[in-house]
């Protein structure tokens, strides 16, 4: 079986569909490699790393020609109606971006020559196929670039400085949006030094954020943003204002604004208004990854730079393609992985069982397969890490947790659970079947009138106040972080010394037997309570942060 | 004109006691509230501090009332008596090490027990025969539960210390034994409760003591924590008995206050070892009577690897993520502070080292937080259970000091093993398991631990303090 790596034709685009070091891989595992003259060119692989990889070098015509041909983007329509892919076999396979949902014309061509067509953005976001997602691969670069195509355009450090001819502060950057790419702006904008702020409305996204040592803005009312399949879904407007008011005031506070935000199927949210662009202090920057489908701010020119009132808005949809080399290796590192979860060179097939396959298969020998059936519902165990904030079929923002964070969603030791309603209950009974045998005793054998008597009242008093404080006292122990039992138990050991009081009650009449023993009870008591409370002093000031 | 009513001196006593007593009640009414303040505030590391102080201030004003409600000529012995007693108190607590705090606190819970036992004593004979009924069955109740809470702290202490072999005390018929013993209280506490004799009351707290001891014994060391707090339970229970035997509504208070808060602390730690709160009530548990013979359960085949010092600190440099497991043999070797040294060099090289505590480990509920707080442990690396476990796989280097059952697979794939259902670290599946172990002894529940023989598991053995600071010095040494 033959792979072909093929040119890509569209301007700016730098990628190539695989580096040399996928290519030896694939040779190794007993695929025959063709590679198109200068594919990798323009992504620093040169030719002849290719050849050294084991693939041979050949013209467009033999490299469309293979039985299994790599791209990146979706092959190109002309206008006169012939494509790029009409230079495939009949019954061939194709793998890349196809956006099938947007490209009817596409499809009908490739249909004709009855082509086995995957479209690499429509793996779906299950954990299994994380290693084949390219979007969040490709949207992880561009979150990264974002930032430093800030940095390039910002008139000072991220960083903040002290030096001799005084004090720089920090630049401070806000993210909205926190997906793969968010997160990946968050860790360069961190690593460059920068105060980091990431806005979502998932609340899930919250611990990730702050795992990468960003700081988590959200707004006060409550409304989940989860939506389908890891992606935000639009919220109301109640929620929007609230959002926006918060982007005003950090409007006027932040550097750099890198906004991420994308609603599946549907052209960008718009978000960065351009009242806040001109809130914000001239030098400052607007990176807008949704920029390609329309832009998240108001002033987003895609594909160009601008400036207005002294903010300059970046609005480049080619980011991934500004890193060619790296993300060509991971991209080609996500069709390896394609490949093999479909049968590697021994068993290539496409098997519709598959169901981290099954929906990236557009057609199959010419007959649409698109869109997949609905997952028979297997319950793909709810992604760990979540999600992101949006992403449609763009290659530029995009969800899915980042592999390298490597922090699952941590619980905060959930508080034990208290006793079960059951055991509660028996306890109860248990309570109330001793609270009658003691009031029969006490109260003189069911007599009647002792019941209304002065010492029967204060008893039922006392034992109220007993009851109550039963209460009291589980209420507020279940609270108690396990690292601080060894304190409460010294604590609660110091209190119980309140048996000093019926030391005192006690020991207070004539000098006789009685009051002698009263005493001692009364050492032994302030014994407990001094060692008690001091100890509990000297084990909570060793806690630190 | 007429005089002035003449106010006779009873009336005049009669309101003054009335004011004192109104204002006794409120002050007492005041410490009730800031106990319950105490331990409000101990449920965060950031209000623990205060929660101390609002017990101790609670305190004084509960014994200033007392003390001023109860004028008589005893009155400068009872403060020379406080006096005392805080000094011993204040000398114990500044002199205990970290690693004894288990001990101490036991011995505290002694101390209470025996003074709701005097108490109660002083009240049989102070007025022997003019009680009530029902207020001779409340002084026979606070002796009884306060000589259970004596003895059985006592030798909890014995055993903590060391002094007392942790092993579990199995008598033959135990369970006849403890019902003889349960049969004869009630027996006794009719008869006190009729007639309110002395020999009684002392029949019935000897029995006590006997029982105390007996249940106590019967527990394996490894199950110390919930016994600790099963006391610490008790002694509450003790203050309330002696609060309705005085009609004295704070100490009622605050016994329930401290008796729910250890009966809660013991459901915790008994759910943490998968445990019935009655087999501890009962004793005889952590005993697992090894029943090998009859089953087989299964026996861990083949033989441990071990690694030394350098090799793993050599192994430790190239790693990413550590996960610190502490047991009680890290207590045991004073090893805190060098594996805090251990934490410190590996998170300057950009190591992410984490300690995953056991709710179990060591011998008292918190014990490993606390050491390693005395070590300077920073608290927000130091994980529970629940929030680690998931972590494992991703862990180059699990490195376990000196525990053993909160570690033990066998808890999760052998049913017939003692600890079966017990939650369990997962550090097996971590890439690397490093075991520090002094010798390769069983675990205190006296079970095998299939741990050790694992292809991923590498042993290093030793005395925890002197192999982790081996392992430091390797560390900082130059790679070779």
């Amino acid at each position: 079986m033959k792979l072909g790596i093929v040119n890509e034709t569209r301007p700016d685009e730098r990628r190539v569909a695989a580096s040399p070091a996928v290519v030896a891989k694939w040779v190794k595992g007993g695929w025959e490699v063709v590679v198109e003259r200068d594919a990798g060119t323009n992504a620093s692989y040169p030719d002849s790393q290719y050849e050294a990889a084991g693939a041979a070098i050949v013209d467009r015509p033999t490299a469309w020609h293979a039985d299994i041909v790599l791209k990146l983007r979706p092959p190109v329509v002309e206008a006169d109606g012939t494509c790029e892919a009409d230079q495939m076999r009949d019954g061939a396979t194709l793998i890349s971006y196809i956006q099938p949902s947007e490209s009817a014309a596409l499809l009908a061509k490739l249909a004709a020559k009855k082509l086995t067509v995957l479209a690499i953005d429509q793996v779906p976001r299950i954990s299994r196929a994380q290693k084949m997602d390219a979007l969040s691969s490709m949207a992880n670069i561009s979150g990264y670039r974002a930032v430093i195509e800030a940095a390039n355009r910002f008139g000072s450090f991220f960083t903040g400085q002290f030096t001799a001819a005084g004090k720089v502060p920090p630049a401070k950057v806000l993210i909205i949006g926190g997906g793969v790419a968010g997160l990946a702006a968050l860790g360069a904008a961190k690593g460059l030094g920068a105060i980091v702020r990431a806005f979502d409305v998932r609340p899930a996204v919250e611990d990730q954020v702050k795992s990468l040592g960003g700081e988590f803005l959200t707004v006060t009312i409550k409304e989940s943003g989860d939506g389908q399949g890891g992606y935000a879904k639009e919220m109301s407007k109640e929620f929007l204002d609230a959002e926006y008011a918060l982007f005003r005031a950090q409007a006027k506070e932040v550097d750099i604004v890198i906004t991420t935000a994308l609603i599946p199927g549907k052209p960008a949210p718009k978000l960065w208004f351009t009242d806040m662009v001109e809130l914000m202090k001239p030098g400052s920057v607007v990176v807008d990854l949704a920029a390609e489908r329309g832009g998240n701010c108001d002033l987003t020119q895609p594909g160009e730079v601008v400036v207005h009132k002294g903010v300059t808005i970046v609005g480049y949809t080619d980011l991934a393609s500004r890193m060619a080399h790296v993300a060509s290796d991971l991209y080609g590192t996500n069709l390896l992985h394609l490949i093999d979860e479909m049968g590697g060179a021994k068993g290539f097939k496409v098997d519709l069982g598959n169901d981290a396959v099954r929906p990236a298969l557009v057609l199959e020998q010419g007959e649409i397969r698109w869109p997949p059936p609905p997952p028979v519902k297997k319950v793909e165990a709810p992604k760990p890490a979540a999600a992101p904030v949006a992403a449609a079929p763009v290659p530029v923002a995009i969800a899915a947790p980042i592999p390298a964070v490597g922090h699952a969603t941590k619980s905060h030791g959930p508080a034990p659970k208290a006793p079960s309603a059951q055991s509660g209950m028996i306890l109860a009974l248990v309570g109330l079947a001793l609270a009658a045998v003691w009031l029969y005793f006490r109260f003189g054998h069911g007599d009647v009138n002792q019941i209304a008597n002065p010492g029967s009242v204060a008893l039922l008093q006392h034992l109220t106040v007993f009851v109550m404080a039963v209460f009291v006292g589980f209420q507020v122990v279940w609270n108690v972080a396990p690292a601080l039992h060894t304190p409460l138990m010294s604590v609660t050991n110091a209190i119980s010394g309140i048996i000093v009081v019926g030391g005192l009650l006690s020991s207070s009449g004539g000098w006789q037997t009685s009051v002698a023993v009263a005493v001692v009870a009364t050492l032994f008591a302030t014994v407990n309570i001094a060692g008690g409370f001091l100890v509990t002093r000297r084990m909570l000031a060793m806690f630190r942060k | 004109m007429t005089n002035p009513p003449e106010i006779s001196a009873t009336e005049v006593a009669k309101f003054l006691g009335i004011t004192s007593n109104v204002l006794s009640n409120g002050a007492f009414l005041v410490a009730g509230v800031l106990f319950i303040l105490a331990l409000r505030g101990l449920s965060s590391q950031q209000t623990a501090r205060r929660g101390n102080l609002y017990g101790i201030i609670g305190m004084l004003i509960a014994i200033a009332a007392t003390i001023s409600l109860t004028a008589s000529t005893t009155q400068p012995l009872v403060v020379a008596a406080i006096a005392a007693g805080a000094v011993i108190g204040a000398v114990m607590a500044l002199r205990v090490g970290m690693t004894s705090m288990p001990e101490m606190v036991a011995l505290l819970h002694s101390f209470v027990g025996l003074a709701a036992v005097l108490v109660g004593v002083s009240i049989q004979l102070h007025e022997p025969s003019h009680t009530e009924l029902a207020e001779r069955i409340e002084v026979f109740v606070d002796v009884w539960i306060g000589a259970i809470t004596t003895t059985g702290s006592i030798i909890a202490f014995l055993k903590l210390r060391g002094t007392l072999s942790g092993r579990p005390l199995l008598l033959p018929a135990r369970h006849v034994f403890n019902l003889t013993m349960l049969t004869a209280s009630i027996i006794l506490a009719v008869l006190y409760a009729r007639d309110g004799q002395t020999w009684a009351l002392a029949g019935g707290i000897a029995i006590a003591s006997v029982l105390g001891m007996h249940l106590v014994a019967a527990i394996g060391g490894a199950d110390m924590p919930v016994v600790v707090s099963m006391l610490n339970s008790y002694s509450g229970w003790t203050a309330a008995a002696a609060g309705f035997m005085l009609e004295n509504d704070l100490l009622i208070i605050t016994g329930a206050l401290v008796g729910s808060s250890g009966a809660i602390l013991s459901y915790i730690m008994c759910k943490a070892m998968n445990r019935s709160i009655y087999s501890v009530i009962f004793g005889g548990f952590g005993a697992a009577p090894p029943k090998k013979a009859a089953g087989g359960p299964v026996v861990p085949a083949g033989d441990v690897q071990e690694m030394d010092a350098v090799t793993l600190a050599a192994r430790l440099r190239t790693s990413k993520q550590v996960v610190i497991v502490p047991g009680y043999g890290m207590a045991v070797a004073r090893a805190q502070h060098a594996v805090r040294e251990l934490t410190e060099v590996l998170r300057t090289s950009g190591v992410n080292v984490r300690f995953a505590i056991h709710p179990v480990a060591g011998r008292l509920p918190g014990h490993m937080n606390v050491l390693l707080a005395e070590a300077n442990v920073p608290y927000d690396i130091v994980m529970e259970m629940d929030e680690i476990n998931g972590d494992f796989p991703a862990t180059d280097v699990a490195i376990v000091i000196g525990a053993n059952d909160i570690v033990n697979p066998a808890a999760e794939d052998d049913p017939t093993s003692p600890i079966a259902g017990m939650p369990v670290l997962q550090v097996w599946k971590s890439h690397l398991v490093i075991v520090n172990k002094r010798s390769r002894a069983a675990g205190y529940a006296g079970i095998d631990n299939p741990l050790f023989y694992k292809s991923n598991t590498k042993m290093l053995f030793g005395d925890a303090k002197d192999a982790i600071e081996k392992v430091v010095a390797a560390l900082k040494a130059p790679p070779a």
